[in-house]
């Protein structure tokens, strides 16, 4: 009986992710539209863009390969599970021991080499363009996210995120310059996975500096809804991954009352909107840099991650 | 309760650490001016906390001149020079961001690990101030180094006396006769290198410090 509760919960979990990012994306470009004084599409306009790509017949290249119409399902699996993984309203469920920060970066990276394999098949100059710079991109941002996780886990003493988040709602977290650092850090990496705004434009289909989308030009019907659907999905794994290592209040644990579970559920979506909203703000604020210049932007979050490392070790060797 | 004064101390010393690295990343000079005034201020909060935990009220007095004279009234003179000066407001840097930021971890990662040895018998609070304080001070001494741009090497020069004196308040406060010395003889290298600026800038019209190595004839 308990087995079938857990794996119902983790269930929940699962089909909440799935459901809730097209809806994150609508909300983000709603406040930005209305930022800008401008009405804006519904915030349910994502899943009706899901709907009829799905409806629609794919347009394949004559020379594309099979890679290319694997890839779509793939990036979308794989970011389903990474996403699935980390703990949204309930840390402790079923799966959570595989909620390892390294595989969850591991499943992220693997999604984004199919993807820029995918890129190059067709053999378009934009999708060489998109998957070369997608590929700087991470280039730098990987070892600023090893550089976070190094920090975060030597404070938790674990880089498996239920406990990560269960030692951060603790007392015995004190306070650390280390984590403010390593927060910044992460939030930098996360506008450059998410090609947000400073980084790459996600609203914009014609601009020679585009990243992602110079990267998925040749897709379309099912499989550029499995793509942009796995874009969503990413988008909320790094926020619920930032609300649930630097913000875990109001985390229920497994085996709670279902009341308790209820207001996890409540204070998620709260932090979710903030996090969207403040995202859209920030991305009304600032202009889009050049290319040259995003790794001097991801150079300061690996460097903020590397000082953070460095002054814990300080902290902790007194 | 302990715990908390130390994390504190921790703090606001790192946070000194960080915005020296804000400096060496900042590539427009008002921002610079800026964050050097954030720079003073966060080194008078630390300075102040230390007179708190030390019981020690002359350092407020420190943290106070630290407030006054680096945080509000050099930042401003600094920014009516840069307007009479009429320069360029890009710095530009002898190599680029990044090489400059892996030199500077690589900086700090020295300063701790000599700091670490060699005050081995320190009160856990010194200790920390001293690793963080030579930092400050390597960091400064690297803003000098990688900026062709004059006025920027007067911010570097500034954060360097900064690191200076949180060594000095870690270190059980200073007497406050050398306090005020130090205070008032930077002052002076302020107004001297004020002055020298302005000279510079007739002689050559630019504050490039690369066009006085060819005025003494050196090879580019």
């Amino acid at each position: 009986m308990v087995v079938i509760v857990d794996f119902l919960i983790q269930g929940t979990q699962m089909m909440l992710v799935l459901l809730l990012a097209p809806l994150l994306t609508g909300f983000v470009r709603k406040v930005k539209a209305r930022l800008l004084r401008r009405r804006g599409a519904s915030i349910f306009q994502p899943y009706r863009d899901l709907l009829r790509l799905m409806r629609k017949e794919v347009v394949l290249a004559r020379n594309a390969s099979w890679l290319f119409r694997v890839t779509p399902y793939l990036v979308f699996a794989a970011t389903w599970v990474a996403a699935a993984l980390v703990p949204t309203f309930a840390s402790g469920l079923m799966f959570s021991w595989t909620a390892d920060l390294i595989a969850l970066i591991a499943l992220i990276a693997s999604a984004r080499f199919f993807l820029a394999l995918a890129g190059m098949d067709v053999g378009t100059s934009f999708g060489g363009l998109g998957a070369s710079r997608e590929v700087m991109i991470a280039s730098l941002a990987e070892p600023a996210m090893l550089m976070i996780i190094f920090t975060v886990a030597l404070i938790a003493g674990s880089t498996q995120l239920s406990s990560i988040a269960g030692f951060m709602a603790s007392s015995q977290v004190g306070l650390h310059v280390s984590l403010g650092m390593v927060l910044i850090a992460l939030i930098i990496v996360a506008i450059a996975e998410n090609g947000r705004i400073p980084v790459d434009n996600p609203a914009t289909h014609l601009e020679l500096t585009m990243v992602h989308e110079a990267m998925i030009l040749e897709y379309s019907g099912r499989h550029l809804a499995m793509i942009e659907l796995a874009a969503a999905l990413k988008l909320l794994l790094y926020i619920s991954l930032i609300a649930s290592i630097f913000m875990p209040w109001g985390i229920a644990v497994s085996g709670d009352a279902p009341e308790m579970l209820a207001i996890g559920a409540i204070t998620y979506v709260v932090k979710i909107a903030v996090a969207g909203f403040l995202l859209a703000l920030f991305e009304s604020a600032v202009a889009k840099m050049r290319v040259f210049r995003v790794p001097e932007f991801l150079g300061a979050a690996l460097m903020l991650g590397l000082l953070g490392t460095l002054l814990l070790f300080v902290s902790q060797g007194l | 309760m302990d715990r908390l004064v130390f994390d504190i101390a921790h703090l606001l010393a790192g946070g000194l650490v960080l915005v020296s690295f804000m400096l060496l990343y900042q590539n427009r000079l008002y921002a610079l001016l800026n964050i050097f005034g954030l720079h003073a201020f966060v080194l008078s909060l630390s300075v102040a906390w230390q007179a708190y935990i030390q019981n020690a009220p002359h350092l407020y007095v420190t943290a106070s001149i630290a407030l006054l004279l680096k945080a509000i009234v050099i930042p401003m003179a600094l920014h009516r020079i840069i307007r009479r000066l009429g320069i360029n407001r890009e710095i530009e840097t002898v190599v680029g961001i990044g090489p400059t930021m892996l030199a500077g971890m690589g900086l700090v990662a020295l300063s701790m690990s000599i700091m670490l040895q060699i005050t081995a018998e320190a009160g856990q609070l010194a200790r920390e101030d001293m690793a963080f304080s030579l930092s400050v001070v390597l960091l400064g001494l690297l803003i000098m180094v990688s900026r062709r741009n004059a006025v920027s090497q007067v911010i570097g020069f500034m954060s360097l006396e900064n690191g200076l004196v949180l060594a000095a308040a870690g270190a059980k406060g200073m007497p406050l006769v050398v306090e005020f010395s130090v205070a008032f003889s930077i002052l002076i290298a302020f107004i001297v290198i004020g002055i020298f600026l302005f000279r510079i800038r007739e002689r050559f019209d630019t504050v490039d410090i690369n066009a006085l190595d060819s005025f003494r004839g050196e090879q580019q």
